[in-house]
């Protein structure tokens, strides 16, 4: 097992880069919240973003599918590459983006409409269905795909908001999946569930490696050292070291990177 | 003795209670005040609202009461005197006080001495012309039974008003001695008074209360009265409002349908034009307006909810009337011949639509607001476009809500009367055409009950059929409102 875990983790080095960034600043309004952070993040591969609250992990990967847009005094500087192409430039469509980079949030927020409707809602926007069968199949794959189809194929048309909190949270990485994004950005996904709902997201995260490049902020380092294959540690807004998650996590270089894992400070 | 001299000596006799209270507390304690269950002050306010409250209730009770008691006392006097003349006995009764009232001037102002005043006698002396020396004018001379009546009145109330101060004081006295012999160290002065405090909340709380009960139970007594002159039927199912003023009771057709059609026609015009601008409105400020300009922007547009609805009624009468009429009316902008003057159902719902914007508006707009961030962020992570996410997530999730804005705008065109006055004119009419004058049930009201009129009158007692029937159905708007309003926040928080 060691080994076959051992030999994926070499895998994964080898693959593209999927995201590149380079001298990325975030300020809001007057705060340097993000200060020359560089990091190229591989394809099919999970990525895990670990550091004390408000180092600006979250802020990071809001700028990668560009919500942090929806901020008035949130400015960018610098520059986000997804396969090769300057997210920020001008002709790029953040809309378009959005579709390509998916998310999913802290809290589970599944819309206040059917589970089917919730799924949909994606697919539907991008006109990814020509009609009513293709959507079913559609939203019956994302469900599978979420691990949580065999839980809700009977009651599609129950509100996803009736649903348990790791349910929830399953249905709204179902619904980020149906849209078929390149790259899934989970933002402490499992901070609202309790451990067996938490096993059944982290096992999901798992399995979304083998066609996502995924990145997941996590405050939970066991997390981080359960489910991904790089590990990228956050300290006041800088990008203090990133590398193979194995490294990070039995021998780090930088002392900082040392003194979060082993807890003296954070 | 005067009221207000008998309530300045119940508060003297508070505020003398509040030390004396308070000392006799101190002096049990050995003067260390924490020896004392509860604060020294507590104490001095025990004794002082044993002082005050209960003989502030007897004085509110006693005044309320005597007045019942005498006037059945007196009108039994003049009972007789009422059947001989076929004279009301409620007009002959309020002369008696007038009478008495006149005689307490002349004895004040010193023009007769109280034997003067005893030996009166309607026969012989012209009372009408020595009351109007003092002021005070009668519409008749003064018969004996009046003046004897009159007498009798007076008697009672000086009796009655000392007894009243005797009482009043007493009670004060007992409270203060009762409450002062209590305070000793180890008595929970904080507890009595905050059941003190209780009592002071639970009295203003049923002030209101008991007044909306009033209102109500009034309403419900004459719209009774009503209906015994005017056959209920007709009322709620005629189709043709024509009062007669000049016959009484005779020939009225008073029928509430054509009223009810004009209110709801007029408020639907208004709704039509308020809901969608209103709603607009507030998706603007709420989701795209940047910081500055929703700043200056909401209050500006709440100002127009404080515009008196007088002014909008002088806007309706002068300036949209007119307007609407260059264009729909004869030789008008569009050629049509639909509107022939300026008072209409559009004029009055346009305006009222108008008025009631910021209120939708500003409504919706805290619903908007209330609508989580994660489910903006979960749609735009979704890739979604703004208008997208408001129009699939956040409408739909703030739905209820904004029926309930909308169900409380409604209530509020149903109710609302001088817009119409001045807008729609005065013609009760059943008819669909938007550019006929019409009217609503606020507006008849008013007409009915302004001017001469005899409040006995089914053509008068009309009005609280009117108004308990527009009560009921704002009412009824107004709890399913409220429903759902309180529906839609159980389920974010």
């Amino acid at each position: 097992m060691e080994d076959l875990a051992y030999m994926d983790r070499q895998m994964s080095t080898e693959q593209d880069i999927k995201i590149s960034a380079k001298n990325v600043q975030v300020y809001y309004a007057d705060n340097h919240a993000i200060k020359d952070v560089n990091v190229d993040i591989a394809d099919k591969t999970v990525t895990a973003f670990i550091g004390p609250s408000g180092c600006g992990k979250s802020t990071f990967l809001r700028c990668i599918n560009r919500m942090n847009d929806t901020i008035d005094v949130c400015r960018v500087e610098g520059a986000i590459k997804i396969d090769g192409e300057d997210i920020y430039d001008k002709r790029v469509d953040p809309v378009q983006l959005r579709a390509k980079v998916g998310m999913v949030f802290q809290k589970p927020n599944p819309f206040p409409k059917s589970i089917y409707d919730n799924v949909a809602y994606g697919p539907r926007i991008h006109g990814l269905a020509k009609n009513r069968a293709e959507l079913d199949d559609i939203v019956e794959k994302a469900l599978r795909r979420g691990a949580i189809w065999d839980e809700v194929k009977d009651r599609l048309d129950a509100p996803g908001t009736g649903l348990s909190g790791g349910q929830q949270q399953r249905l709204c990485i179902a619904r980020a999946v149906a849209t078929e994004p390149q790259v899934l950005l989970m933002d402490e996904p499992c901070s609202a569930l309790d451990p067996i709902a938490t096993a059944q997201v982290e096992e999901l995260i798992d399995e979304l490696r083998q066609n996502y490049s995924v990145v997941i902020v996590t405050h939970s380092m066991q997390q981080a050292a359960r489910v991904s294959q790089k590990t990228a540690f956050f300290h006041l807004g800088n990008l203090v070291e990133y590398d193979d998650t194995d490294k990070i996590f039995t021998n780090p270089e930088d002392e900082r990177t040392e003194s979060y894992i082993s807890g003296r400070i954070g | 003795m005067p009221n207000t001299i008998l309530i300045l000596i119940v508060l003297a006799l508070g505020v003398i209670g509040f030390v004396l209270g308070r000392q006799r507390a101190m002096a049990s304690a050995g003067g260390n005040s924490r020896n004392l269950h509860s604060l020294p002050s507590y104490y001095g306010y025990n004794v002082a609202c044993a002082t005050t409250l209960p003989a502030m209730g007897l004085l509110i009770l006693w005044l309320l009461v005597q007045p019942l008691i005498i006037n059945s006392s007196v009108s039994g006097l003049v009972s007789d005197q009422a059947s001989e003349e076929g004279a009301s006995l409620d007009l002959i009764m309020s002369d008696v006080r007038r009478v008495a009232d006149g005689l307490d001037t002349a004895v004040e102002t010193g023009v007769l001495t109280e034997e003067e005043v005893e030996a009166l006698d309607a026969e012989q002396d012209d009372i009408r012309d020595l009351l109007a020396g003092v002021g005070f004018a009668l519409g008749s001379d003064v018969t004996p039974s009046t003046l004897e009546a009159a007498k009798s009145y007076r008697a009672m109330n000086e009796v009655g008003d000392t007894w009243k101060s005797v009482f009043v004081i007493a009670t004060a006295l007992t409270g203060l001695l009762v409450s002062w012999r209590m305070t000793n160290k180890d008595f929970r002065a904080r507890n009595v008074v905050e059941q003190g405090v209780l009592a002071i909340l639970i009295f203003a709380a049923s002030i209101a209360i008991l007044t909306t009960l009033g209102i109500v139970l009034s309403l419900i007594f004459n719209t009774m009265e009503f209906f015994r002159l005017y056959p209920a039927s007709e009322f709620f199912f005629g189709l043709s409002w024509n009062p007669s003023f000049s016959g009484r009771g005779g020939g009225s057709e008073l029928g509430i349908l054509p009223l009810l059609w004009g209110t709801l026609y007029i408020s639907l015009i208004a709704l039509i034009v308020a809901v969608p601008i209103g709603l607009f409105a507030a998706i603007y400020l709420s989701e795209y307006a940047s910081k500055p300009v929703r700043s200056v922007a909401k209050p500006l547009l709440e100002v127009l909810a404080g515009i008196p609805t007088i002014v909008y009624g002088l806007f309706a009468l002068l300036t949209v009337g007119p307007l609407l009429v260059e264009v729909f009316g004869q030789k008008g902008f569009l050629g049509v011949d639909w509107m022939s003057g300026g008072t209409a159902v559009m004029t009055a719902g346009l305006v009222m639509g108008i008025m009631l914007i910021p209120f939708v508006s500003s409504l919706s707009d805290d619903i908007i607001n209330a609508v989580p961030q994660s489910m903006r962020d979960g749609s735009l992570g979704l890739g979604a476009t703004h208008s997208e996410t408001v129009r699939q997530v956040i409408l739909p999730a703030a739905l209820p809500g904004i029926v309930g804005a909308i169900l409380l705008a409604a209530s509020r065109a149903i109710g609302e009367t001088m817009i119409v006055v001045l807008g729609a004119g005065a013609a009760a009419r059943l008819s669909m055409n938007p550019f006929e004058a019409m009217t609503t049930v606020t507006a008849k009201i008013v007409s009915q009950l302004t001017g001469d009129s005899d409040f006995s009158s089914p053509e008068a007692l009309v009005a609280f059929a009117l108004g308990i029937t527009l009560f009921v159905i704002t009412l009824g708007l107004n709890i399913f409102a409220l429903y759902i309003v309180r529906k839609y926040r159980e389920q974010y928080e």
